[in-house]
């Protein structure tokens, strides 16, 4: 079936079984691999989406569900002034390692940056713990995350 | 000059063994004219009038090393990091030497080789600059890129041409840079990739596209061993999407089940979806009988039974330490049980071939390409020299992507296919074909004399054997401190043969190691009395006062005074014995050489409803005379403590030859909030750099495992640890 998908503000068309995940329309369909696949069951979110600004799991997102949505992906996030500077600040902090999983982080960061400007560690956890990081760049996260939403960037939790 | 090498202008600085299965380093480099505007000074060093392009010949894994390779290379040839421009190497071990991500060994294997290749090129620079000036080479200097002679200065890219015409240097007569002169090493490099990562840039293996490609899964045997009787092919050609379908037999490709083409389903589509999807169609019968009895519970009940019995192999032995252990003063015994785990990299292995018929062609994220090229050249059928690799950055290696099955799998699939096929693991497929960090069953016991000192121990190891061979992963000997500090020590093993495929999880062996041997030392120095670091520390002094440390150039052997001085530096840092913390919160430490570093590790946990959550670890680390790239030396020291105290959540297990577990909802990863605060501190000695991608991880297990008896006064000798466990 074709679909009209609204992506970082272009329209894309696509004919494809209704079922299909967003993430499999985006990697295979429209070769915007930004978005990475890690679990494909909403565990680690690696495939986080922007669908109209709410974080989103790509994997489990059927593309028959999203017509008419603004979907924005990690190769469209530096059009929003927050997505630019959480990309800035995970640069600035030097928060990759593998960096697999960062697409996932970023979108998910800004997300939380523009519901919650100015996040306490709590959260910021909140916001995150849906994230896995293999390489555990967990503190540069949270760290980055302070630095995008200029804040302090000690971390506040309890010791 | 030997005249050796001057027919080809070829050099090889260096050949000898390395850990790691028997690879090798062999380094060679040359002068090649590429055209008339880029010359090759050597094969790591490209400079053209446009630029310096410096070639980093290592998979990047997440380690760093793209960016840290090119920094040592850069800091001799004299250049600032903005002239500069990486460029990651194909596969060929015969070009660039060992290429490889592994044993934390980049950094020892090349500090002294990749430094020589630039100052090799330096040379070769300086040299053509100064007969074109008709002066003296050694009346020239070099600065950022230029050479300098009086007022007079070339840009490196005016006389690179010249300098490709000439031979190059013997390394061994190259003088290297004073460490108080270096301008690059030393200094934060952040990575170089990372402005792509942060676009969503296509870099990673899963991102590769090649023309005419098509997507393919594998349907795996459900059990180890397995072999296929039946499936309905048709059915899955009839679904959506599906272009082919077809039965991959692991007696037709040699029957290697460790790293060879298994029995399975291969289905091709035009979307990995569409591919996946299918395979409920296909409706697979296998038989399963090789992993009866294969089963968790099993191995248990019969490692209980062997570590009742006599060791079935003494694996090392000093002194008398049946007789020393009968006439201690106290003697401690204890049985320790660790787990199978998973390497689970977040990009779920894959791989994209084209088998043609003049060679092969594959795109992969590796950490051993040359590896994976002879297996590959052996599963299709051709020479080596005709199968080409392409390393494309890993997301995530942790000694996952060292065993290659799947690029074996892809290329199998896509010379049967005839198309170039991308290949892409599901996460279940990785969770349940993975080559597991091999579980042990371990009895330990200690003898302490009237003083508290150590003076006999006894190791007696359960672990695995995979067709008679102690498995890949499997080694358990104690090393360090229990080992080398006991006059009487003898550890033996005894075995359960296993078909399931073990492997090496970042810090093999140690992982496990210093879990076991570590938080037995809290259980000793507890039983003599003593302060946890004190009893350490006074057990090193006795040693050294009886046996002064004479191997300080050996970097394998273990050096007592380093790990006591990073055991006294982290006391101090982290307050130990002098910080009143609440009830419910304690400290543990542990201390660790592997992979010739060695860390000290103070964890602050707090332990409430029944389970432990660590709040801050200060790590201490000796890895030598130069921390070469300090953010991502301590990134890789704050991914390490966090992995570490993660692998104490999980297992995996087997039920008759199957995996239990197939994906993150039963294989908890550590997330966000348990990550704790870490203090990282590099204690800079005098001895040579070492890597830093493993011995951080290791003693913080045990250090957490100690703190946890702290708080609660409840060993903890077998892992995982479950939300409850500690109520």
């Amino acid at each position: 079936m074709a679909y009209k998908l609204n992506i970082n503000g272009k329209t894309r068309e696509v004919d494809v079984d209704g079922d299909m995940p967003l993430l499999w329309v985006l990697r295979d369909e429209l070769n915007l691999v930004g978005t990475k696949f890690g679990c494909g069951v909403a565990q680690c979110g690696a495939c986080t989406i922007h669908l109209d600004g709410e974080p989103t799991r790509a994997c489990i997102t059927p593309v028959s569900s999203v017509e008419g949505a603004k979907i924005t992906t990690i190769e469209g996030i530096s059009a929003s002034k927050i997505g630019a500077k959480v990309q800035a600040a995970w640069l600035e902090v030097d928060v990759m390692q593998c960096g697999y999983c960062q697409a996932g982080q970023i979108m998910a960061a800004t997300a939380l940056l523009l519901q919650t400007p100015k996040p306490t560690d709590a959260q910021i956890d909140e916001a995150m713990e849906g994230n896995i990081c293999r390489c555990a760049t967990y503190a540069r996260i949270r760290q980055a995350i302070k630095q995008a939403a200029g804040m302090a960037t000690a971390d506040t939790r309890e010791v | 000059m030997d005249d050796r090498f001057q027919p080809s202008r070829r050099l090889f600085l260096q050949a000898g063994a390395a850990a790691g299965g028997g690879l090798m380093l062999g380094f060679g480099f040359e002068a090649q004219a590429l055209s008339p505007a880029t010359v090759d000074l050597n094969h790591f060093i490209r400079i053209s009038l446009r630029g310096v392009t410096i070639i980093s010949k290592n998979p990047e894994i997440g380690q760093g090393i793209k960016t840290m390779l090119p920094m040592l290379i850069a800091e001799e040839l004299d250049v600032t990091w903005d002239q500069i421009s990486i460029e990651q190497a194909d596969g060929d071990d015969k070009k660039y030497g060992a290429q490889f991500a592994g044993g934390s060994m980049a950094t020892p294997m090349n500090w002294l080789p990749m430094r020589q290749a630039g100052a090799a090129a330096r040379h070769m620079l300086v040299a053509a600059a100064a007969a074109k000036w008709g002066v003296k080479p050694e009346d020239c200097t070099t600065k950022a890129g230029f050479v300098l002679n009086g007022g007079r200065k070339l840009a490196y890219g005016d006389v690179a041409a010249d300098a490709a015409k000439l031979t190059a240097p013997d390394p061994a007569t190259l003088k290297l840079k004073d460490p108080k002169a270096f301008t690059i090493i030393g200094k934060t490099h952040k990575g170089y990739d990372s402005p792509k990562i942060v676009k969503g840039q296509p870099i990673f293996g899963i991102d590769t596209v090649v023309p005419d490609m098509v997507h393919a899964v594998f349907v795996r045997p459900p059990v180890f061993g397995a072999k296929i009787v039946s499936a309905d092919l048709d059915a899955a050609k009839a679904m959506t999407g599906v272009k082919d379908a077809f039965i991959l037999k692991a007696a037709d490709y040699g029957d290697d089940w460790l790293h060879g083409v298994k029995d399975g389903v291969a289905i091709l589509a035009s979307n990995t979806w569409y591919a996946n999807r299918a395979r409920e169609a296909l409706n697979i019968q296998w038989d399963s009988a090789s992993g009866a009895g294969h089963t968790t519970e099993v191995y248990a009940a019969k490692a209980a039974e062997l570590l009742t019995a006599a060791p079935v192999k003494v694996t090392s032995s000093q002194g008398d330490v049946d007789a020393a252990l009968a006439k201690a003063h106290k003697t401690v015994t204890a049985d320790y049980g660790a787990p199978f785990l998973p390497h689970v990299n977040m990009e779920p292995q894959n791989c994209t071939v084209h088998v043609r018929a003049d060679g092969v062609e594959i795109w992969a994220p590796t950490q051993l390409p040359g590896a994976g090229r002879d297996l590959v050249a052996k599963a299709v059928g051709v020479a080596p020299e005709t199968v080409v690799v392409h390393m494309i950055r890993c997301g995530g290696g942790f000694g996952r992507r060292l065993e290659n099955d799947y690029m074996v799998e892809a290329a199998v699939i896509s010379k049967k296919a005839g198309v170039p096929v991308k290949l892409t693991w599901t996460r279940e497929d990785d969770i349940q074909n993975d080559y597991f960090r091999p579980g042990a069953h371990m009895r330990l016991e200690g003898g302490l004399d009237a003083d508290g000192r150590l003076t006999a121990f006894r190791q007696h190891a359960v672990t695995y054997t995979r067709d008679g061979k102690v498995a890949q992963g499997a080694d358990v000997d104690a090393r360090g401190l229990l080992a080398v500090t006991t006059a009487h020590n003898r550890m033996a093993e005894s075995y359960i043969e296993t078909p399931m495929t073990t492997g090496y999880l970042r810090a093999p062996s140690s992982n496990l190691l210093a879990f076991v041997s570590e938080a037995f030392v809290d259980e000793l120095a507890h039983a003599a009395g003593k302060d946890a670091i004190a009893f350490r520390v006074d057990q090193i002094e006795a040693h050294l006062k009886e046996h002064p440390h004479t191997e300080a150039g050996n970097p394998w052997a273990y050096n007592p005074e380093r790990m006591r001085d990073v055991l006294k530096i982290v006391a101090e840092r982290s307050g130990w014995g002098k910080t009143t913390l609440p009830k419910g919160t304690a400290f543990g430490v542990a201390s660790y050489f592997c992979h010739q570093g060695y860390f000290a590790e103070v964890a602050q946990v707090k332990v409430s409803d029944g389970f432990f959550h660590v709040q801050k670890v200060w790590v201490v680390g000796d890895i030598g005379s130069v921390v070469i790239n300090p953010s991502h030396a301590a990134n890789q020291v704050e991914g390490s403590v966090i992995d570490g105290i993660g692998e104490m959540y999980g297992e995996i297990t087997f039920a008759d030859g199957g995996v239990v577990q197939s994906n993150f909802h039963d294989f908890p990863m550590i997330r966000m909030p348990q990550a704790p605060q870490i203090d990282t501190h590099f204690h800079i000695t005098g001895f040579s750099p070492t890597g830093v991608g493993e011995p951080a991880l290791p003693p913080v297990v045990p250090a957490v495992a100690s703190a946890i008896f702290a708080v609660t006064g409840m060993r903890v000798r077998n892992l995982p640890i479950r939300p409850g466990d500690l109520a």
